[in-house]
């Protein structure tokens, strides 16, 4: 699978993810600059954690209005998967393609630190090669991070079994004390109606090599290759000019 | 002409910084400042050549869409 990973001003993990999917998952990785209005060919998109564009204004607010992010939205409507992983989740928030917000964490320390995550589904294109209910350790490290969304819209992810991750402890119980940053409900990730766009604030390409303290993160990753492959034309369907 | 927005978050949304902000204040003795609230403040300036009606749409289409996240903000303007 064609793995390309975008790269905003400001991004700080993306050679960890092409490192992840290229080294460990053995898959092509291409980086794609966020001037770019395709995506050169790519089956699955990563977009990565970091500071794009300083964070200025909000988190993910000014990266959202990239040229590459028309063609993003257009591939992740097509239903091609896209995991957004902690800036990244925050600039899928900020563009619409998930529901809610990152907000300032509730303890308002930047937190980083191994976190214990429990896979609350595997009907995504980040869990299907993980066990339900699976508990996986993997580092956080952000300082918004703290996720929100209204009533009805926290209702809605709960019955449509839209919540991917949450905050655990070890035993996968979900605590007050689990949560690192105050997350309604202790969600570090979801997905969107089709399944096939995921934002998680912790960072699975960290966690993929035991010298990295933690190999949990493959499975996340390695689900991506699970992921139906659409046909070529939608891949590289050129995307109207234009915010 | 110029604009003034003021982004904030919702009443509904936890304001930890303000909360914090609070509590430094209450314990320096501002006692009587039982709630604060943080938030963003934008100095628009719009080019003359704009009508007056073309300047508000055009600054409450931006407050709307790239100033304020609906999801957890809010704005209000200020002319002058």
């Amino acid at each position: 699978m064609k793995i390309g990973v975008v790269v905003f001003p400001g991004s700080n993990c993306d050679h960890d993810a092409l490192y992840a999917a290229e080294k460990v998952l053995g898959q092509e990785a291409v980086a794609i600059w966020h001037d770019s209005t395709d995506l050169r060919g790519a089956e699955a998109i990563i977009l990565p954690g970091g500071f794009s564009y300083g964070d200025y204004l909000r988190t993910g607010a000014i990266a959202r209005f990239s040229p590459v992010m028309t063609a993003l939205q257009r591939f992740a409507r097509d239903g091609n998967p896209v995991l957004g992983i902690c800036n990244g989740f925050q600039i899928l928030c900020e563009s619409g393609l998930l529901p809610g917000a990152l907000l300032r964490n509730a303890g308002l320390r930047f937190a980083c630190r191994q976190v214990h995550l429990r896979v609350e589904t595997t009907d995504t294109i980040a869990t299907n090669a993980c066990q339900p209910g699976q508990v996986l350790r993997i580092p956080i490290a952000h300082g918004e991070g703290n996720y929100f969304a209204d009533a009805g819209t926290l209702e809605r992810l709960r019955r449509e079994q839209r919540v991917v991750f949450r905050y655990c402890d070890e035993a996968g119980e979900i605590t007050p004390a689990s949560n690192p940053n105050g997350s309604v409900d202790n969600i570090a990730g979801i997905c969107n109606e089709g399944r096939n766009v995921v934002g998680l604030m912790p960072h699975p390409e960290r966690a993929v090599e035991a010298g990295l303290g933690s190999a949990d993160g493959l499975p996340v990753l390695r689900s991506l290759l699970n992921a139906p492959v659409l046909s070529a034309a939608t891949r590289l369907h050129t995307p109207a000019q234009g915010v | 002409m110029k604009a003034y927005v003021t982004v904030s978050l919702k009443k509904t949304v936890l304001d930890p910084q303000g909360k914090a902000i609070q509590a430094a204040l209450q314990k320096m003795g501002h006692s009587g400042l039982s709630e604060v609230r943080q938030g963003k403040y934008f100095e628009l300036v719009l080019a003359p050549e704009l009508t007056q009606e073309q300047a508000r749409a055009q600054v409450e289409k931006a407050a709307r869409e790239v100033l304020t996240n609906p999801v957890m903000e809010e704005y209000s303007i200020r002319w002058e």
